[in-house]
C-alpha cells in the first residue's frame, strides 16, 4: 500500500479540514529546516570525532516530530524517542543543549552523565527523558496524564514509538493501562520502515500498525508521516479530544528512516527503488513546495530563515564546541536525591484538594456485588489472606469446630483473634460491632525473644490457646494453610 | 538490656476508626495492619500521596494491607490495575514527575521482576542521569515458609541492592515497619520496601499514637551481648533472636542486629558491634549466592579485618528455587537449629 492510500484510512473518520493560517504553516517549516540543520551540523561534529558516542539520524522524519510535538501546549509533556529532536526543539529546547549532550560536555543538560536526546525538564519545558530500552516511556506518560488529570492541569502527555518498539510488551501493558484509565495522552507509532535492519513485515503481520488501536478500544488515525500539514492537524485533533476525555489516540505516521539506525550503519538492507520513493518525498521539500505554490513563501522569507539558522546554529556550536568536559569526580554524585534542594517538583493544584481528601473523596465502590464485603472475604483483621496465614486459619477453623453452629461469626473470630483495629469497622458489616480490645484475652501473646518486649506473637500452632514464638520452628512443618490457595 | 527500635508504648491509632485514637483500648497491631495503618495516615496526611496495584482498591489487596483505603479517599487515590507490574512502576514514576506519591504494591514481591526493566533502568537511573528523582515506594509481600511455592516466596532484594539509585528496606517488626513505610513515602528516592509475609500476623505491637518515622539506613541492635554478633532482617531476625536466647543459657551472649535497610547499609552499626564481638554471623532468607552476607563479608574484610577473630559464617537458604512441598521447603530455608548450629561452630574461635 502506498502512502497515499494509507492516509485514506482514518480509523476514527473525524479528520477536521482544518486550513492553517500562513504563520502557522512557516512555523512548521521553520522548525523542520532547524531540525534538519542541527541534525547535519553533528554529521559535521560527528565526522570530527567530536561526538563521543552515538548518532541517530531523523533524516526524512521530520515532519513526525515537528507536526505532532507543534500540536502540544505550553503546558503539556511530551517524551521523545531518541530520533525526535525536532519534538525537543517545537517545545523550546535550544539547540546548544542537544549539541552539549552529544559531545558529552559538562554545560549539556546531563552534565555528560548520558548523551543524544537523553535528557529532560521536569520543571520548566515538561519533558520526560528517554531511556533506549523502548516502549517504557508508553506507561510513564500515562502516570504523566493520569496525575495531570488528578490535579485537575488538563493537560496532555505525548509519547512515540516506533515500529520496532511497538513489538514491545510494555507498549501493550501501557497502552492498555491508558486504555482503561481513559488517559489523556497520545502515543505517535512511528512507523518509518525499518527496526534497525529488520523491515516492518518481518516484525509485524498487519499492514497498519494503528490497526492495534481496535485491540485497545482506542481511536486511531494514519497519517502520511511526511506531510507536516496532515500530521500537524491531526495531532491536534488528537491531543484536543484526549484533552476533552476521549483518550488516549493512537496516531501512526506513516514515513521512512533514510539513514542507517545510527551512523555506523550503511543501511545497505533497504532496496534501492524504496529509499528512491522516500527521498523524493522528503518533507521539507514537499512542505516547501506547498508554501511556494500557496505564496506563503518567497526567496527573501526562505533567505531570513536560513540566515537565522545559520545564526543560531554557529553560536550554539561554538558554546558546544568551547564547553569544558566533566570534571571525572562527578561521576560519583548525584545517585541519590539528597538535601533539600534536590527535590523541587511540587504538585501543582488546580483542582480543590479538598476534593481528594476524606470525606469528600469517599465514594462508593467502582463495582459492586450484593453481599460483597460483607462476608468471609472481609473483616480486615480476620479477613482470609492469599498466603502467610496458615496459624489465623487454623485457629479459626478450630474454634469455629469447637462452638455450637449457632454461635455468630463475629464472636468466633473474636474469641480467637486479637481484635486488630481494621477497615472491618468502616465497612457496613456486623464486624464493625466488635469491641476492638476485648478480645485479646484468648489470645494473649507472649514476647518472641527477650529483648522485644513490645512485640508479641500469634502462634503457629493448631490450638488457639497454645502459643509459640513466632520464629519458624526449627524442624516441624507448618500447618497447612485452610485459606484460599488460588495462584495467579 | 536489649535496645530495640520500640518506642514507648502508647495507644493504637487505627484505621477503622479514622486513625483517631480509641484512648480505652490500647491494641496491639499486627504488621499487617502496621502497613495499612502507614499508608492510611500517609494518604490522610498528603493528597499527593496514592495507591495503585492489582486489585488495591474493591477487594482491598491480595492480603488486605489496602482495605478501606478506597472507600475512604476514592478511585483517583486507590488505583486497580490490570495485570501489568512494568504499567504500575511507570505510571507511578510518570506520576511522581507531577508531584505526586505513590505507593505500588507488587500483588506478590516475586513479581517485582516483571518490571525489572522499569525499575532498573527508568525509575533508578532518573535523579543520578537527568536530575528527575522519582519518589515512588514500591511495596509488596515477599518471603517463604508459607508453602507458597517457588513464585510466591521470593526473597529478591538483592537484584536491586545491585541496583544504585534504590533505596531498599526490609523490616521485621510491625513499629518499624510502619515507621520506615511512612519515611519511605516522604523520601525522595524510589524506596522499595519488603514485608515478609510470614511476618503478617504472626507479630503484634503496640504502636505509638503519634506519627513517627523510623530513619532509613539504620540498623537496629535488638539484643547486645558479647561473644559473636548476628546481622539479619525480616523474618530470619526472630530466629535469630530465639538462637541467642537459647544459647544465652549455654554461656554464649549474642548480640543481634536486624538491618532494617539494606540499600543504604549501615555499616558504622555493624563495625561497632564487630569491634566489640569480634565474631560475626550473617542469617538471612534470601539465597545464599549473592545475598548480602557476601556483601557484609567483604565490608569487613575491607574496614574490619583487624577486629575478627574468626571467619565470616553464613546461614542462608539454599542455592535453590524455593520448593513447594513443607519438608522441602524446611530444608530450603534457614531456621533457629541451623542458626545455633552455626553460632555455636563460631564461638569456639
Amino acid at each position: 500500500m502506498t502512502v497515499s492510500q494509507a492516509t485514506r484510512l482514518l480509523t476514527g473518520d473525524r479528520m477536521k479540514n482544518v486550513e492553517l493560517s500562513r504563520q502557522q504553516h512557516l512555523d512548521l517549516y521553520y522548525h523542520m529546516r532547524l531540525n534538519r540543520a542541527v541534525e547535519d551540523t553533528m554529521v559535521k561534529l560527528f565526522r570530527q570525532n567530536k561526538i563521543v558516542g552515538g548518532l541517530y539520524s531523523s533524516l526524512g522524519q521530520e515532519a513526525v516530530s515537528v507536526g505532532t510535538a507543534s500540536a502540544l501546549e505550553k503546558k503539556d509533556w511530551l517524551a521523545p524517542m531518541i530520533r525526535n529532536i525536532g519534538a525537543l526543539l517545537v517545545k523550546g529546547v535550544p539547540p546548544r543543549d542537544i549539541f552539549t549532550q552529544h559531545m558529552a560536555k559538562y554545560t549539556s543538560p546531563t552534565l555528560g552523565k548520558d548523551g543524544t536526546s537523553h535528557f529532560g525538564d521536569l520543571e520548566d519545558l515538561h519533558i520526560v527523558s528517554p531511556i533506549s530500552m523502548l516502549g517504557d516511556l508508553i506507561p510513564v506518560m500515562t502516570g504523566v496524564a493520569m496525575a495531570g488529570r488528578y490535579l485537575g492541569q488538563k493537560i496532555v502527555a505525548m509519547t512515540w514509538i516506533g515500529d520496532g518498539g511497538s513489538s514491545t510488551g510494555v507498549f501493550h501493558e501501557g497502552l492498555n493501562f491508558a486504555a482503561t484509565q481513559k488517559a489523556p495522552f497520545v502515543l505517535v507509532l512511528e512507523n518509518n520502515g525499518w527496526a534497525y535492519s529488520t523491515p516492518v513485515k518481518r516484525q509485524v503481520p498487519i499492514e497498519n500498525l494503528a490497526d492495534r488501536a481496535k485491540a485497545y478500544g482506542i481511536d486511531s488515525y494514519i497519517v502520511d508521516g511526511n506531510d507536516v500539514a496532515d500530521v500537524y492537524t491531526t495531532a491536534k485533533e488528537a491531543v484536543d479530544r484526549a484533552r476533552n476525555g476521549e483518550g488516549p489516540i493512537l496516531i501512526e505516521a506513516k514515513t521512512f528512516r533514510r539513514m542507517g539506525h545510527a551512523q555506523h550503519d550503511p543501511a545497505e538492507y533497504v532496496p534501492k527503488d524504496m529509499r528512491a520513493y522516500w527521498e523524493a518525498r522528503d518533507p521539507i521539500l514537499l512542505h516547501e513546495q506547498f508554501l511556494t505554490e500557496k505564496g506563503y513563501l518567497d526567496d527573501k522569507t526562505k533567505k531570513e530563515i536560513e540566515t537565522k539558522l545559520d545564526a543560531l546554529l554557529s553560536k550554539d556550536r561554538d558554546f558546544a564546541e568551547n564547553s569544558p568536559m566533566p570534571p571525572p569526580e562527578l561521576a560519583e554524585k548525584g545517585v541519590y536525591c539528597t538535601g533539600d534542594d534536590c527535590h523541587k517538583i511540587v504538585p501543582r493544584w488546580e483542582r480543590d484538594k479538598t476534593e481528594v481528601m476524606p470525606p469528600k473523596a469517599s465514594i462508593d465502590a467502582s463495582w459492586a456485588v450484593e453481599g460483597f464485603g460483607r462476608g468471609k472475604g472481609s473483616g480486615g483483621g480476620t479477613a482470609p489472606i492469599h498466603f502467610g496465614d496458615t496459624a489465623q486459619s487454623q485457629e479459626r477453623k478450630a474454634v469455629e469446630e469447637k462452638l455450637s453452629p449457632e454461635t455468630p461469626e463475629e464472636v468466633v473470630t473474636e474469641e480467637v483473634i486479637q481484635a486488630a483495629p481494621s477497615a472491618a469497622a468502616k465497612s457496613k458489616n456486623g464486624a464493625s460491632k466488635r469491641p476492638a480490645g476485648k478480645a485479646a484475652g484468648a489470645t494473649k501473646a507472649k514476647p518472641i525473644a527477650r529483648g522485644t518486649a513490645k512485640v508479641a506473637v500469634k502462634p503457629a500452632a493448631k490450638s488457639a490457646a497454645k502459643l509459640k514464638p513466632a520464629a519458624r520452628p526449627a524442624k516441624k512443618p507448618v500447618a497447612k494453610s485452610a485459606a484460599k490457595k488460588g495462584r495467579r | 538490656m536489649a535496645k530495640t527500635s520500640t518506642a514507648p508504648a502508647t495507644k493504637s491509632a487505627n484505621v477503622a476508626n479514622g486513625g483517631k485514637v480509641d484512648a480505652s483500648t490500647p491494641t496491639q497491631v499486627t504488621f499487617l495492619e502496621a502497613i495499612k495503618q502507614a499508608m492510611y495516615e500517609e494518604m490522610e496526611r498528603d493528597p499527593s500521596v496514592v495507591v495503585i496495584g492489582e486489585d488495591v482498591g474493591v477487594y482491598g489487596g491480595a492480603f488486605k494491607t489496602s482495605e478501606g483505603l478506597l472507600a475512604k479517599f476514592g478511585w483517583e487515590r486507590v488505583i486497580d490495575t490490570p495485570i501489568s507490574e512494568s504499567a504500575i512502576i511507570g505510571a507511578a514514576c510518570g506520576m511522581s514527575y507531577l508531584g505526586l506519591r505513590p505507593i505500588c504494591e507488587m500483588q506478590f514481591i516475586d513479581f517485582i521482576v516483571c518490571a525489572f526493566n522499569q525499575l532498573t533502568n527508568f525509575v533508578a537511573k532518573g535523579h543520578y542521569l537527568w536530575n528527575a528523582p522519582a519518589p515512588i515506594v514500591v511495596r509488596g509481600p515477599s518471603g517463604g515458609g508459607v508453602h507458597g511455592g517457588p513464585f510466591h516466596s521470593a526473597n529478591p532484594e538483592m537484584y536491586f541492592v545491585h541496583t544504585p539509585g534504590l533505596k531498599v528496606i526490609y523490616p521485621s517488626t510491625p513499629y518499624d515497619a510502619k515507621g520506615l513505610l511512612k519515611a519511605a513515602v516522604r523520601d525522595n528516592n524510589p524506596v522499595l520496601f519488603f514485608e515478609h509475609k510470614y511476618l503478617y500476623r504472626r507479630i503484634k505491637e503496640e504502636l505509638p499514637a503519634e506519627d513517627y518515622t523510623v530513619p532509613i539506613g539504620k540498623a537496629a541492635v535488638r539484643r547486645e551481648g558479647k561473644h559473636l554478633t548476628i546481622l539479619s532482617y525480616a523474618a530470619m531476625m526472630h530466629n535469630s533472636l530465639e538462637a541467642a536466647e537459647t544459647l544465652a543459657k549455654e554461656g554464649i551472649e549474642i548480640e543481634v542486629i536486624d538491618l532494617r535497610t539494606l540499600l543504604p547499609l549501615d555499616e558504622e552499626t555493624i563495625l561497632k558491634s564487630v569491634k566489640k564481638t569480634n565474631r560475626v554471623l550473617v542469617v538471612h532468607e534470601d539465597t545464599k549466592t549473592g545475598g548480602i552476607a557476601g556483601e557484609i563479608a567483604a565490608i569487613l574484610c575491607e574496614k574490619a579485618f583487624g577486629d575478627l577473630d574468626g571467619p565470616v559464617f553464613r546461614v542462608t537458604a539454599l542455592d535453590t528455587p524455593v520448593p513447594y512441598s513443607p519438608p522441602l521447603e524446611e530444608h530450603f530455608l534457614p531456621n533457629t537449629d541451623k542458626i545455633m548450629h552455626a553460632a555455636r561452630e563460631l564461638a569456639k574461635y
